[in-house]
């Protein structure tokens, strides 16, 4: 998984059948610097996480988990909503 | 799977449901010389590792899954070990 900032969302008006009521959410990734850590990515959103906030996702078909039994076409996924973190 | 270290933990209240009561740590996978190697991760941890520990991840869904003992759960990155040393003859 990776850190994120939710930066944006995207809404499609023609998709796939399976995207249908699923939250795509553009999302910066983080370093735990709080520094932007490569290019922003579209994100299905399983949480209800919104804009502004720090989130954590999954990459690969695990993103598609949090919709079974719908298999959900997603390569990244939002997992979790960022309370904090503490570094050593 | 990679040699990464442990720089922190991380607090997430409002995760999905297949993560609760697993520990969420923040890695940084390192090369063979202890220099960091790409990103930070955030890997769920199998085996009761600290903060400042030198680690073995895994970076694959049903190995990391398997790794906290869940079937299916949404994660891409486990520790699954600590490591004692690495010896390149």
């Amino acid at each position: 998984m990776q850190l994120g900032r939710v930066v944006g969302n995207v809404v499609l008006n023609m998709k796939n059948e399976t995207l249908d009521g699923v939250t795509l959410l553009l999302v910066q990734p983080l370093s735990s610097s709080h520094e932007p850590s490569g290019r922003i990515i579209v994100a299905a959103d399983s949480i209800g996480a919104g804009v502004g906030e720090n989130v954590f996702f999954v990459r690969g078909k695990e993103a598609s988990f949090p919709f079974y039994p719908v298999e959900v076409p997603a390569d990244a996924g939002i997992v979790g909503i960022v309370d904090h973190w503490y570094l050593g | 799977m990679l040699l990464a270290r442990v720089t922190g933990t991380l607090v997430a209240t409002q995760k999905n449901r297949k993560l609760e009561g697993a520990k969420l740590m923040l890695v940084q996978p390192l090369t063979l010389e202890d220099t960091p190697r790409g990103p930070e991760l955030l890997a769920v941890d199998g085996v009761g590792a600290g903060v400042h520990e030198k680690v073995l991840i895994v970076l694959e869904g049903r190995s990391a899954s398997d790794a906290i003992g869940k079937k299916a759960a949404p994660v891409d990155a486990a520790i699954v070990g600590i490591v004692d040393e690495v010896d390149l003859p």
